[in-house]
């Protein structure tokens, strides 16, 4: 049965469309047929993370819209044949999507697909509460930090009550997902603590996303990067939330300092 | 000059838990607000309806407010009644209220 996922934050810049990245490929690698949707309406950028910003003719909007059917807007992964993207529109803006036409175009993507991950905008208007609005599940990334965990709850508080799952009594099923773990901060007492976090928004945890040069090295050349290097602490960390995703018993991992004597003397950060 | 001996020697003060701290007091004060606007919206509107069937009432100035104290919390409905509603409603409202 396919699965509508969003990946969603409230707060900008937290890391979602890295993550909607990531994670649909690390999915597509274990061979799910997976399709990431972008709603982030007039700033798009999953496509340039996913390295398919020239190949884009059709897109959500156009769907929505029926100026284009479907399978003329979605674009199939270089890489992986079973990774597709649904690009958004960069020139319209967000008030062009109905909740309506939303609904018929998941729906129509449910009978294609295994998994459907909607890369959210920030905030929490139009483009984002429609993202969430067919949800299953959820995840909800979150940096370690006082804004990002506030703009978390609030996200938490709108999963709950204005998605079609929660109109029907129904819940989505939600995780949080921790990018941007620094663990020499966190071993100084500098970041909010993971268990402290979870505590206070009272949901479970899908994985832990280490601080990584990795991440923007895979941007840059538009891979995601459980593709770019499947070895990397990122890559690992967002190829084991994807297993747990699948229903996967998978240990959790906290990423932890690789730092020698010398940078333990000097105090100096871990790269 | 002692703290920045301590800082040298890496026992920084942790900020962490002051992080956490605000956050939960912040958090618990802003899930009340929410929590509360809807409960305010449901009472005004069931308020409204039940007057209604009694007197012609203008909504807009049907105000529901709820104020929190310390021990006790005050509800407060104002409703402003126009001088030439109906009498005979007028009279199960005082009875109502008697």
């Amino acid at each position: 049965m396919a699965k509508v996922l969003v990946v969603t934050s409230g707060k900008g810049g937290v890391g979602k469309t890295t993550s909607t990245a990531a994670l649909g490929a690390a999915l597509a690698q274990s061979g799910q047929n997976v399709v990431v949707v972008d709603f982030d309406v007039g700033l798009r950028n999953l496509d340039l993370v996913m390295g398919a910003e020239r190949r884009v003719v059709f897109d959500l909007i156009n769907v929505v819209q029926g100026v284009a059917k479907l399978p003329q807007a979605l674009i199939r992964d270089k890489r992986l044949e079973n990774l597709w993207l649904l690009p958004a529109s960069q020139t319209r803006d967000k008030d062009a999507l109905t909740d309506e036409g939303v609904g018929r175009v998941i729906a129509e993507l449910r009978s294609r697909f295994d998994w459907i991950l909607c890369d959210s905008p920030a905030g929490i208007e139009r483009g984002a509460t429609l993202a969430m609005r067919y949800a299953d599940e959820a995840v909800i990334v979150t940096n370690p930090e006082v804004s990002s965990v506030r703009d978390s709850d609030r996200i938490i508080g709108m999963l709950d009550s204005k998605t079609v799952r929660a109109e029907r009594g129904e819940r989505v099923e939600k995780h949080i997902l921790i990018t941007r773990y620094d663990p020499a901060r966190a071993a100084r007492g500098e970041m909010l603590n993971i268990d402290d976090i979870l505590e206070i928004l009272a949901t479970p945890l899908l994985g832990i996303i280490p601080e990584s040069q990795d991440v923007l090295k895979a941007s840059n050349v538009g891979t995601p990067v459980t593709l770019n290097n499947a070895e990397s602490a990122p890559a690992r960390a967002y190829i084991d939330a994807s297993r747990r995703l699948m229903g996967e018993e998978v240990a959790m991992v906290v990423p932890a300092e690789r730092k020698g004597f010398m940078d333990r003397l000097l105090g100096r950060r871990a790269a | 000059m002692s703290m920045r001996l301590l800082r040298l020697f890496g026992s920084r003060e942790a900020t962490a838990p002051v992080a956490r701290e605000r956050l939960q007091i912040l958090l618990a004060h802003e899930r009340g607000l929410l929590g509360q606007s809807d409960l305010l919206v449901t009472l005004r509107e069931e308020i409204l309806a039940v007057v209604s069937k009694h007197i012609q009432l203008d909504p807009d100035k049907v105000i529901v407010k709820l104020e929190r104290g310390k021990t006790v919390s005050t509800l407060e409905v104002d409703i402003e009644v126009p001088n030439n509603f109906d009498k005979s409603k007028a009279a199960i409202e005082r009875r109502m209220a008697g």
